[in-house]
């Protein structure tokens, strides 16, 4: 299993955290993983992409260039996702942002209207997460089984209040994503 | 005993194996992509009461470098590719001085100050001794997260061994990429073996003078023949490199770091279609894994050089080669990575297939 992901939107969506939270599990499921950000001059409102490989056998281009899966956080990131995925890969997309629909026909389009999950649990800082969820669950290349001690850990104990509210947005995105 | 993995970005991982390798003294002046290195070092250099200095400049690291290795204490500098430039003087007077300290270039496109994306241009630079004067350093190129800890780990006591600086070759990829790590044992730097050589500590013994200057010809002449025949015993014993499918290989692909992944990719992509494509990584610069390539040289084989430039590596193949495969090179420069689908078309164009 190799599951190649190019994630993008903008500079304070959480890109980086969600390719970094989604890596860690992987290593934590005992896979091989990558995450390589574009990095440069990281703002509010920036660019924000990341290249994110789990895979059960060495990594080769931790650069993802034609990717298996898409995460589309907003409507600038459309056109470079819509250019790059592979045939039949999946396509994520913020619906709540994003609204047009993409031009290709041979890739699998999931709408996750993320903004809108997020402030239902109480905050759209939460849209990443619900994505996160989203992509487990689409592309089921994470087991995701022990998601609770891997948040603890991954946020650390002055951060671990945040975690049954990123686990609530985690499970809204996996159910938004119709079986 | 390996460690539980942890997630790092590459200049993280370098920082922590320093540590452990038991660095006592960083000395380091910000750049981009390299800054996570420094940062690391300031938080945990001063936590475990070693030196960390902030330099005013590069130079002045290097120098400070200079200053704590002569005492015989594991010390190291990094920087990205300009930075490295103004640590040349610094390293051509330790190399003279035959010092052994750890140096690490996170590399970025040049030349001048160019910009902050990974490229491979610093290859002549590191390998040819970048600073003035006849001399060489032991060369590392790391190309993923762990071996970038495990040669930087390895990068003080190799330092030590052979009595010279080594650079620990890295770039803007292995810098800025997170990947799982396990890290070896921390050494107690109050446990370092003592060096005869080293200013300081002077009791019951004659004064040790450091320098790199000797201003009679007859004696430098004696003094430079004598660490060119330890760079021989050097080129003897430490050529290492990486090899995968070359046994039956119409097509070797001769890369490092970086490059050395996405030629990993374009290879397996070509073995999926049937395409007999392998791969030579040296890991170290230099010496140049000459030895191992040179047995692999074969009229019936071709030889294609990838990297982030636009084509330094590709000297010592030839050299090593010696015109006996056809030797071709695929690059880019600027700052850009090289996609495994390009290098796969170039792969595909060269076997006619």
């Amino acid at each position: 299993m190799t599951e190649k992901t190019f994630m993008a939107g903008f500079g304070g969506q959480g890109i980086i955290s969600m390719g970094q939270l989604w890596v860690y599990c992987g290593m934590k499921e005992g896979l091989e993983v990558s995450f390589f950000p574009f990095y440069g001059a990281e703002k509010r409102g920036g660019i924000a992409r990341a290249s994110v490989i789990v895979s059960s056998k060495e990594i080769a281009s931790p650069l993802v260039t034609t990717p298996d899966s898409a995460i589309v956080m907003n409507m600038d990131s459309l056109p470079l996702c819509e250019e790059n995925l592979k045939p039949n890969g999946i396509m994520l997309v913020n619906s709540s942002l994003v609204k047009t629909s993409p031009k290709r026909k041979d890739v699998k389009v999931v709408n996750i209207p993320c903004n809108e999950i997020a402030e239902s649990i109480g905050d759209v800082k939460f849209a990443n997460m619900v994505m996160f969820g989203a992509l487990a669950k689409a592309t089921g290349a994470l087991k995701l089984d022990k998601l609770e001690e891997v948040l603890v850990s991954f946020f650390g104990e002055g951060k671990s209040k945040f975690v049954p509210l990123n686990m609530q947005a985690i499970e809204e995105g996996k159910k938004a994503v119709a079986v | 005993m390996a460690q539980e993995k942890r997630l790092m970005k590459g200049n993280e991982a370098m920082g922590e194996a320093a540590v452990r390798a038991g660095c006592q003294a960083y000395f380091g002046y910000p750049i981009t992509p390299q800054n996570e290195l420094t940062a690391y070092m300031a938080r945990h250099m001063i936590e475990k009461k070693r030196t960390f200095i902030q330099a005013e400049s590069e130079t002045s690291a290097i120098n400070m470098v200079f200053g704590a290795a002569s005492t015989g204490s594991r010390a190291m500098t990094s920087s990205s590719s300009p930075g490295i430039s103004l640590k040349q003087e610094g390293i051509s007077f330790s190399c003279g001085a035959d010092l052994p300290l750890v140096i690490i270039n996170v590399q970025r496109a040049g030349p001048g100050l160019g910009g902050i994306a990974p490229a491979q241009g610093d290859y002549f630079q590191a390998t040819r001794g970048g600073g003035h004067g006849d001399y060489y350093h032991l060369v590392l190129a790391p190309k993923s997260v762990q071996e970038a800890a495990d040669l930087t780990y390895e990068a003080f006591d190799l330092a030590e061994q052979w009595r010279m600086p080594v650079m620990v070759l890295a770039d803007g990829m292995i810098g800025q990429m997170m990947e799982g790590v396990s890290f070896k044992e921390p050494k107690d730097p109050a446990k370092m073996p003592r060096k005869p050589w080293a200013v300081g500590h002077q009791k019951n013994r004659e004064a040790n003078h450091i320098a790199s200057t000797q201003l009679d010809p007859e004696k430098f002449n004696i003094v430079i023949d004598e660490r060119f025949r330890r760079y021989d015993e050097i080129k003897a014993k430490m050529q290492r490199y990486e090899e995968q499918e070359c046994a039956d290989a119409d097509l070797v692909l001769v890369a490092y770091g970086t490059s050395a992944r996405v030629s990993l990719g374009a290879m397996q992509m070509a073995r999926e279609l049937g395409l007999k494509v392998g791969m030579f990584r040296p890991i170290t610069l230099w010496p140049f894994p000459e030895k191992r390539l040179s047995e692999l040289a074969d009229p019936k084989r071709k030889f294609l050089c990838v990297e982030m430039s636009k084509g330094q590596m590709i000297q010592d193949v030839r050299l090593t080669l010696n015109g006996r495969s056809e030797v071709s090179f695929f690059g880019r420069s600027g700052g850009l990575i090289p996609t495994e689908e390009d290098l796969l078309a170039e792969i595909r164009r060269i076997l006619n297939k």
